[in-house]
């Protein structure tokens, strides 16, 4: 039964107009992020399904659940689906599409019609995967590598690169619009230093996607030109050279890894900060960390081909700089970890998937300590201990991050709250589910299972099994918060303005917004994480718009 | 060598062990001691640049002595020993080639003697693949059109998991084979039972069939370099670089003469891409190696001159590919 | 919509003026930015390119430069002229805008889409050329032409073939976005004729402008690498 409002409901920008094509063709950012939302939900769905297909197939050793072929492309579409339609716009075209505005006091992102465009793209981009999966997949490896993928593979190679060039530029878009939007629409008052330092996160982030992204495209295009007319850039039958593709793919696909992650942290930053009602500490080595990890990201993708077939020198210096990068990584665990010192903590269920970050990300990214050392890379590279370690970060991290803070601004976006009990028993399910499907995977990667097996010697079952059983479980966990947050539109209790008193512009306008966000433009005279204002009941409130 | 590999992995584990512990203890401890009571409000720090510098400089120094140790462990993993025994692998869908110097021909197995050094000179006939042993802490990238190369010693008889760990196509996960560690008494056996002789041998036929002998002679006279003691010397090149022979510099030649040719000497050598396999390839290069004292022949030789080879750890990067 | 925005701002305001933005300011400086990084990612899309080539003709030293020296410099040199004297037609279009000329801002711009055609049609002409020469990689590939200095090798046409692959690739990405260029400039064309530029708002035109400078940019970097690099072996 719904629940009744006591006064007539306010206009924000989901009621402000009904109808299929006043969703379709909106500017508004906020409705722009909810199509993202719908989007990436159902391709996650997608790769999740597969990686379900995954493992029940190596809960035994034998290959007898699907045809050999079929599991090839059962692997890569997982990969392409996950990282070019989930992982790379989750946080940033739902979550940052809707709050960057907000946080900084604008009415909307700079380009509002080229947001749309983005969306447009990412649509296209999907369909034509769709079609390709549909039409007999893709089976080369998220990767790629060639020449397999330009002279051998017998599958839709060319539609899945098509696909992923122009997802790609999606993704383009959406860093050029944050760049412009940050420099040009902060509010009076909004200085640098006073920007949420999930702003910070994806400022960052939108110049690894300018940046990089323009390179797999290019590297994509060579590749679709290659298989079609039989060239011999990368064939070394014709004279090419298969190393070059692996340089042109991993100088962006490296640092996609840190679009991937970069925004989750911001998201923990945030929830950090307000479930311990202080600042965060060190808050300038937390914002210059994001750009440092930005900037070194772009240095070390060679890390991906240590036994590949690179000079000795070369790998020398790859691994060097591979663990500069690591370094702003661990100060920002530090920073969340000091911050909780004299902090007056809350565990809702937000602040359960922040600590759950923390414990994966650290775990993943000590892990990533190991695949750097040239002497374990030669023993770790291309088996289950990179696919354990990569899920870390980008399942534990990532995506543990984008659910805290799904949960974290839902009152926001939607005007609901959801159900903080079946909330905090997803978060724990997640967590237990995830450990057991990837942990295994460390210790069967260190004994020697290699990459993209579907059949392997039975001593490496017991473990295979245990990640299996642990993926069931994570799977129930992702269902649980589709469920209630879906629920919780139509019967969930009606959210005030900020359910958390939690710091940021965003908060100080209704929930959910109007369209245009702020019924007056506001002007900030105030440092982000005011939690020490916020929390005193017997200061006056500093003045505040609307 | 897998024993290195393991004593820098058991260090990680420590480190990553204990800072992880310190974490969640740090985590678990703040989040339990500081949970939220009513009238206590959290105290706002803005932070402590003296703390910010400790936790920045202490991580990257343990960064710097793991870098170190895994260069060093790296470092030897990708130079082998100067006398190690050589085993050319061709890798191609979805099976391994392998032929002993000595000429056994072996596929998805391979025959090692305990204790002994093994070099493999590895390519491949179609797409990357990835040569895998877990037992021996061991992999290396299998790439067509040039070699790589990399090698082992194994410290205990048994027999080991072979993988191949590029993906590959479809039976990816069926290029499997074994590595078979034998006592030397029980090798000796095995490699007499049958072979074609040592492939420098058969490297010497088809270089007498293919006519090479007629233009590179091993007098002065000949249109083409002698070949004798050329290998793993430096060569100067007629656009003026110079290169050192390797066995990557050999099979180039063979295959794409034009590329690097010889200063002194005329481009008139033709091409023998799509006229030799592979393996053909292998046994040109071991038999023109096998005409340097310092280069494999298969059979029992101990040169008595030390000729100075290439540099450390460069044995087959020189003259090839993109890094 | 413009309504609920002169409420926001009951200042007069330029009706071309969008929603979001307080003042006209901030949307030129937002649309320049914007602009600016587009190039930026287009610097990058181009920079893989570059880079293989770069890295080919170190390898194949020989091979790229008896291919290089097919090419006909005498067309290129004449489109690098075009482009620039194209360039110089968009500034001046840029500054009519800026100071209402209206004649001269539309004689500009008809210009500019005059030299982009001729820009086209030069290309088409090298392209006619190279294909009767049979250099378009595929199957009736031949290259029969010896390594400059080296008059008795010949080059290899595998590696040649991997010149005139990278040669159509950007070259023909270059021609595409000049299309794209001349499409702009048709729109842009379009509105001054409407009078839609003023000196206070000229903002389309300044972008446009940016984009097309950097078209030439890109081409002034092709140039030399691919043409001129080998001209005296």
């Amino acid at each position: 039964m719904a629940i009744e409002n006591p006064q007539p409901e306010r206009v924000n920008y989901l009621n402000k107009e009904y109808g299929i094509g006043s969703w379709l063709l909106t500017t508004d950012h906020k409705r722009i992020a909810l199509l993202y939302l719908i989007s990436i939900t159902f391709f996650f769905f997608i790769g999740g399904f597969f990686a379900l297909l995954i493992r029940l197939e190596l809960l035994t050793p034998a290959g007898d659940l699907v045809q050999a072929d079929t599991y090839n492309k059962l692997f890569t579409m997982h990969g392409q689906v996950m990282v070019f339609f989930f992982l790379i716009p989750s946080i940033p075209a739902v979550l940052g599409n809707f709050l960057v505005p907000l946080m900084v006091g604008a009415k909307d992102l700079a380009f509002p019609r080229i947001n749309l465009l983005s969306w447009y793209l990412y649509v296209i981009g999907g369909i034509l995967m769709l079609h390709c999966m549909a039409t007999g997949g893709v089976d080369t490896g998220w990767t790629f590598y060639t020449p397999f993928s330009t002279a051998f593979s017998n599958t839709k190679v060319i539609e899945a690169g098509l696909a992923i060039f122009v997802a790609g530029f999606s993704s383009i878009l959406t860093g050029l619009n944050f760049i412009v939007t940050i420099h040009r629409m902060r509010a009076p008052g909004m200085t640098w230093s006073r920007l949420p330092l999930f702003i910070w996160a994806h400022y960052a982030t939108s110049i690894i996607q300018i940046l990089g992204t323009p390179v797999i495209a290019i590297t994509l295009v060579l590749v679709v030109a290659e298989r079609s007319l039989h060239l011999g850039i990368f064939d070394p039958k014709l004279g090419g050279d298969p190393l070059l593709f692996q340089h042109l793919f991993w100088f962006y696909s490296h640092p996609a890894v840190y679009i991937m992650i970069l925004p989750s942290m911001g998201v923990v930053t945030e929830i950090i900060a307000c479930f311990s009602r202080k600042r965060i500490f060190g808050y300038s080595f937390v914002a210059l960390s994001s750009i440092a990890i930005a900037v070194f990201g772009f240095l070390v993708w060679a890390h991906h081909m240590f036994v590949a077939g690179i000079s000795v020198y070369a790998a020398l210096v790859f691994s060097l700089l591979s663990y500069a990068v690591a370094v702003p990584s661990a100060v920002k665990v530090f920073n969340w970890t000091a911050t909780l010192y004299k902090g007056s903590i809350h565990y809702d269920a937000p602040m359960l998937y922040a600590f759950g970050f923390l414990g994966l990300f650290t775990i993943g990214g000590l892990t990533g300590l190991f695949l750097a050392a040239l002497g374990v890379n030669m023993h770790v590279h291309d088996t289950y201990f990179v696919i354990a370690h990569f899920h870390y970060i980008m399942v534990g991290g990532a995506v543990m991050g984008y659910l805290g803070g799904m949960h974290f601004w839902w009152p926001k976006i939607s005007g609901r709250l959801y159900p903080e009990g079946w909330a905090r028993l997803a978060a724990l399910i997640v967590f237990i589910g995830f450990n057991l499907t990837f942990f295994p995977q460390f210790i069967l990667g260190y004994v020697g299972m290699p990459r993209r097996y579907y059949q392997y010697p039975a001593e490496f079952q017991v473990l295979n099994v245990l990640s299996t059983a642990g993926a069931t479980i994570l799977g129930v966990g992702y269902l649980l918060p589709m469920i209630y947050f879906l629920w919780s539109m139509r019967y969930g209790k009606p959210a005030p303005d900020n359910p958390w008193n939690a710091a940021g512009l965003e908060w100080k306008t209704a929930s959910p917004p109007p369209t245009f966000n702020f019924d007056q433009e506001p002007v900030v005279t105030w440092e982000a994480y005011n939690y020490e204002e916020l929390d005193a009941p017997h200061r006056e409130e500093v003045p505040v718009a609307g | 060598m897998a024993g290195s590999v393991d004593a820098l992995y058991i260090f990680l584990l420590i480190v990553s062990g204990l800072m992880t512990l310190l974490i969640l203890a740090a985590v678990v401890f703040f989040a339990a001691r500081f949970r939220h009571r009513r009238g206590v409000p959290a105290e706002q720090i803005e932070g402590s640049t003296p703390l910010e510098l400790i936790w920045s400089v202490i991580p990257l120094v343990v960064f710097m002595v793991i870098f170190l140790w895994g260069a060093i462990v790296y470092f030897k993993g990708r130079t082998p020993p100067r006398d190690a025994t050589e085993v050319y692998v061709v890798a191609k869908q979805w099976m391994w080639k392998l032929e002993h110097a000595e000429g056994q021909r072996e596929i998805n197995e391979l025959h090692v003697p305990v204790g002994r050094d093994v070099k493999l000179i590895m390519t491949s006939q179609d797409v990357i693949h990835s040569f895998f042993v877990p037992a021996f802490r061991m992999k290396q990238d299998v790439l067509p059109g040039r070699y790589t190369v990399t090698w082992f010693r194994a410290t205990k008889p048994g027999t080991y998991h072979l993988f191949c760990t590029q993906y590959c196509g479809t039976q990816h996960s069926g290029m499997i084979g074994n590595v078979i560690v034998m006592e030397p008494a029980q090798y000796e056996a095995w490699m007499s039972g049958g072979s074609t002789g040592p492939l420098s041998a058969t490297g010497e036929k088809i270089f007498s069939e293919l006519g090479c002998v007629t233009c590179h002679r091993s007098d002065a006279q000949g249109r083409g370099p002698n070949l004798q003691g050329v290998f793993g010397k430096p060569v100067e090149l007629a656009d003026g670089r110079t290169v050192t022979a390797d066995e990557n510099y050999l099979r180039e030649c063979i295959l794409d003469p034009g590329a690097k040719r010889v200063k002194g000497f005329r481009p008139i050598m033709p091409t023998f891409q799509g006229l030799v396999s592979e393996e053909q390839v292998n046994a040109l290069v071991a038999y023109v190696k096998s005409l340097s004292p310092s280069g494999k022949s298969g059979t029992a030789s101990s040169p008595a001159v030390a000729v100075p080879v290439k540099a450390p750890g460069r044995a087959v990067s020189k003259g090839s590919q993109v890094q | 919509m413009h309504s609920q925005a002169a409420a926001v701002h009951p200042e007069v305001h330029n009706p071309a003026l969008l929603h979001h933005f307080a003042e006209p300011q901030q949307q030129r400086d937002a649309a320049s930015l914007g602009m600016w990084i587009f190039l930026a990612t287009e610097v990058m899309f181009f920079g893989g390119l570059f880079c293989a080539y770069l890295i080919y003709r170190i390898k194949y030293f020989g091979d790229f430069a008896a291919a290089s020296q097919t090419l006909n410099a005498a067309l290129g040199a004449a489109n690098t002229v075009v482009l620039i004297c194209s360039s110089l037609t968009v500034v001046l279009a840029v500054w009519a805008a800026q100071h209402a000329r209206r004649t001269m801002l539309l004689v500009s711009l008809v210009l500019t889409i005059i030299l982009g055609f001729a820009f086209l049609g030069i290309k088409a002409d090298e392209y006619k050329e190279k294909f009767e020469l049979h250099h378009v990689p595929g199957a009736s590939f031949q290259f029969q032409k010896s390594i400059p200095g080296h008059p008795d090798q010949m080059a290899n046409p595998q590696h040649a073939q991997i010149y005139f692959a990278l040669y159509f690739i950007m070259t023909g990405l270059h021609a595409l976005h000049m299309i794209v260029g001349i499409g702009i400039f048709t729109w842009l064309l379009y509105s001054a004729w409407r009078g839609r530029f003023t000196p206070e708002y000229n903002t389309p035109m300044e972008i446009g402008g940016l984009y097309w400078h950097f078209v030439d940019i890109i081409w002034i970097y092709l140039f030399p690498l691919l043409y001129l690099i080998d001209l005296h072996k």
